[in-house]
């Protein structure tokens, strides 16, 4: 059968790059959620769209399922290959279509590195906003599989809100335009739907996304807080007095000490949370803009204010923010990021909540985050070598998440549920609503070939998984699949 | 208006109305009775005309939380739109869409079931960029709850957005959350004299430099931008710019929002053109209206619809009869075979009975 494919796939003219052998799928096991692998029965990289809809159409025909992969940055494990599926590896479709400097779009191709657009963009005084962290090496197609945001989305919005259209193949190898170059299409909003949906209603061949015009001034803040719930109430004040800054972002004790040993950033030995601020704009309104969250900051009760100076400067202080993750893995040898969003005045009791139920587990757990939208990102730490701290840090991020739901929050900020995040989905979402978000992938993908098991689990994991009640050690309807 | 539910459903206590509502959805879709959702019916003339049983959302109106520093408002659907506003205003902030009203009953169920958004679109977002989450009774009678109360949220796919725009067709909307933003301190209205080509390539050209554009507008040889922000910002743009400072700016681009101006009253079908931006113009033998930088362009007259058609489409973009004139034709663009066919799916799978708002949106 899968030999039967491959030829089918190779004879597509032109034709892609398909791999069968597991020396050569090996790479393709795992994204950037390390701790699953799976190997694909096989691997396809096409160069162009027409393959795409061809290769889409085999394995319809065939009821073999295809996982879309990118850049292989996502880190809920959206992207973790099938094991009698095709991997479907778009980063050789990396053009760019089209560009229109005066209507500030251009087309690309899903395997375009998000970073790469701002520099086609640049010579025109534009750039495009979403910035992921990994946006040197994660590329679009990705960033519209899981709707990604990045550190400066509380002013500019997520990858939807800088998108006009995408064009993409549904699981029976349709090709589908969603959205248009005006600003709205008719019908239904399905550019919306597809737009975070992690691969699950559709392949996406290309994207029109918007430019922006690039700031033409910026300035940044770092401050230092005596404790967390005094950054907070800054972030709020700042909020509260009408300003949206381009940036909010957080860090805590464990973060800044990891920071310190591995950069030497100078910091007030006692700070608690660091709290850093860009806010960009017009000259004029950029100055004001940076002297209002200054005084804000100092009524707050930041103990140190630091206002770079200049690009280098500026460069300096986000070497704290961007170089955590790097810190932090000097802390233990390993470490989980988990990713909650929260009402941001619940910001304080949520850190107490974290850190004593780390405690309890007898992990330790840092936060660095984005304060300014209640994007939380609690680090767990453990080592992989101790056996059961793997297991226990998932757990305890179970319990995040849970905590997360409970104040009214959700599960996932941006970086998708993947496989990472079924079981937390189940507390998220009602049956009746889980069975909407079935319906809403069957009339994309009826026999359900498009990354199957990703982002939405079946109902049956959810009674499962949550109070479903064994009896006498019998599990209730035994005769139900499930997977 | 049809039938037991109305008193009723108005006379009972809130806390029971969407329990009330989900038995209501069941039985008539059991008894294949068609619903037309009904809010302050301002925009009955959209779309489809609307047929069925009423089922009245005023009632269930309030606001249910709104924290000024978490830029997020969640509000029932009945709520009348000019409420919303003025709770927003009282804290200084706004809907950033700028949704028109089209009279004082609107509500903001309404608003998001049409999807319309004001001047500032091209500039702030439209309506689903704005939408957070949505709690809807569906086509069965079941109550569910999509997207939620925080800015950043990738749970699920995204319904919420998908109800926005659907008019009513996929689900009646009960609850709604927005993302709010703080209003403008400043703003001012300048006005260019400029002829159609050259005025979308102006708007074009400003809307690609660092200038807090928040609207711009052309209509009989004068191009208007609005521009809003903080003080020194408009200052220094205006500076910039020049043009005439409009003395009546707010009162313009309320009436262009609300299609007050002397140009939509003419009785005639009115058409909306929506089109890329920077788009050449669309020759029409009737005069246009161009707002959005370019984006929306309104023509007022009887038109050939297929032509008509076959020419925005050819520019990128759609056009819908916005407003009276021969619906037999198609209020909105023909979708793709492809399209029509995830449409007609999400419909069986939202309301398989097809009862709900029935016909306004295309023929299901």
């Amino acid at each position: 059968m899968n030999h039967e494919l491959a030829r089918t796939l190779e004879a597509i003219q032109p034709p892609p790059v398909v791999m069968v052998d597991e020396e050569r799928l090996r790479p393709f096991e795992t994204d950037a959620f390390v701790s699953h692998r799976q190997v694909p029965m096989m691997a396809v990289l096409p160069d162009r769209e027409s393959q795409v809809g061809e290769i889409v159409s085999a394995c319809a025909a065939r009821g073999v399922p295809v996982v879309t992969r990118g850049a292989g940055t996502g880190i809920s494990g959206g992207a973790i290959p099938h094991a009698e599926g095709v991997l479907l590896v778009v980063t050789r479709m990396r053009a760019l279509l089209a560009l229109d400097p005066l209507g500030r779009t251009a087309t690309v191709e899903p395997g375009m590195r998000n970073l790469v657009v701002s520099e086609i963009a640049a010579p025109h005084g534009l750039f495009y906003a979403p910035d992921p962290s990994s946006q040197l090496v994660c590329s679009i197609g990705g960033n519209v599989a899981e709707n990604a945001g990045g550190v400066h989305c509380l002013k500019y919005g997520f990858t939807l809100h800088n998108i006009l259209a995408v064009v993409a193949y549904d699981g029976e190898g349709e090709r589908l335009e969603l959205g248009s170059l005006a600003l709205d299409a008719p019908g239904y909003d399905l550019m919306a739907l597809i737009t975070g949906s992690e691969g699950n209603l559709g392949v996406v061949t290309q994207v029109v996304v918007r430019l922006l015009p690039r700031p033409a001034a910026t300035e940044t803040l770092l401050a230092a807080f005596g404790s967390v719930r005094e950054a907070a109430e800054a972030v709020g004040e700042i909020l509260g007095a009408g300003l949206i800054p381009a940036a909010l972002e957080m860090m805590d004790r464990v973060v800044i000490e990891a920071c310190e040993r591995y950069m030497n950033l100078g910091f007030p030995k006692d700070a608690e949370a660091l709290l850093l601020a860009e806010v960009d704009g017009g000259v004029e309104e950029t100055r004001d803009a940076l002297a209002l969250v200054r005084s804000i900051l100092e009524r707050c009760g930041a103990t140190e204010v630091r206002v770079a100076r200049d690009d280098a400067e500026r460069a300096e202080l986000w070497r704290s923010r961007k170089g955590a993750f790097t810190a932090l893995a000097t802390v233990r040898p390993d470490y989980y990021t988990i990713d909650g969003t929260i009402p941001r005045r619940m910001l304080p009791h949520v850190l107490d909540q974290v850190y004593s139920l780390a405690k309890a587990e007898g992990l330790l757990v840092g936060n660095v985050f984005h304060a300014g939208d209640g994007n939380i990102h609690p680090c767990i730490f453990y080592d992989a070598s101790v056996p059961g701290e793997l297991e226990r840090g998932e757990a305890l991020g179970g319990r995040i998440l849970e905590l997360c739901i409970d104040v009214g929050g959700t599960i996932t900020g941006e970086h998708g549920v993947g496989i990472e995040k079924l079981r937390q989905m189940c507390k998220q979402f009602r049956p009746a609503e889980i069975a909407a978000f079935h319906d809403v992938k069957r009339a994309f993908d009826p026999a359900s070939i498009l990354n199957p098991g990703k982002a939405v689990p079946t109902l049956n994991r959810c009674s499962e998984w949550g109070g479903m009640h064994i009896r006498d050690g019998r599990v209730p309807r035994a005769d139900i699949p499930r997977f | 208006m049809g039938g037991f539910l109305a008193p009723t459903f108005l006379d009972s206590e809130m806390s029971d109305f969407i329990p009330q509502l989900c038995d209501h959805v069941r039985r008539s879709a059991e008894a294949k009775t068609r619903l037309r959702i009904r809010g302050g019916s301002t925009k009955d003339f959209y779309g489809g005309a609307p047929t069925g049983v009423a089922v009245e959302m005023g009632a269930y109106a309030g606001i249910i939380a709104y924290e000024p520093r978490e830029l997020v408002l969640t509000v029932k659907a009945g709520t009348r739109l000019s409420e919303v506003e003025a709770a927003l205003a009282a804290e200084r902030q706004m809907l950033a869409f700028e949704p028109p009203h089209f009279g004082e009953g609107a509500t903001i169920g309404g608003t998001v079931a049409a999807g319309f958004s004001g001047p500032r679109r091209p500039y702030a977002g439209s309506a689903r960029d704005f939408v957070l989450g949505a709690r809807i009774v569906n086509g069965k009678g079941e109550d569910l709850s999509f997207g939620g109360r925080v800015i950043k949220n990738v749970a699920g796919y995204d319904v919420s957005r998908l109800m926005t725009g659907a008019l009513g067709t996929l689900g009646i909307l009960t609850e709604l959350s927005f993302k709010v933003l703080p209003r403008p301190a400043a703003h001012v209205t300048l006005a260019f004299q400029l002829e159609a080509p050259q005025a979308v390539e102006q708007a074009n050209l400003w809307a690609g430099q660092p200038l807090p554009l928040s609207a711009a507008a052309w209509q009989e040889g004068v191009l208007r931008v609005r521009l809003s922000g903080a003080e020194s910002a408009v200052k220094a743009a205006t500076a910039r710019l020049g043009g005439d400072a409009m003395r009546d700016g707010d009162a313009f681009w309320k009436d262009l929002r609300e299609h007050r101006l002397p140009f939509f009253r003419a009785g005639l079908p009115l058409w909306r053109l929506s089109l890329p931006q920077a788009a050449a113009p669309i020759p029409t033998p009737h005069a246009q209206l161009i707002d959005w930088g370019g984006g929306q362009r309104w023509v007022s007259g009887e038109l050939d619809a297929v032509a008509l058609r076959a020419s925005v489409a050819a520019a990128g973009g759609h056009a819908t009869l916005f407003r009276g004139g021969d619906k037999s034709q198609g209020v909105f663009h023909p979708l793709q075979p492809a399209l029509a066919k995830i449409h007609k799916r999400l419909k069986e799978a939202f309301d398989p009975a097809g009862i709900l708002n029935h016909g306004r949106l295309y023929d299901f």
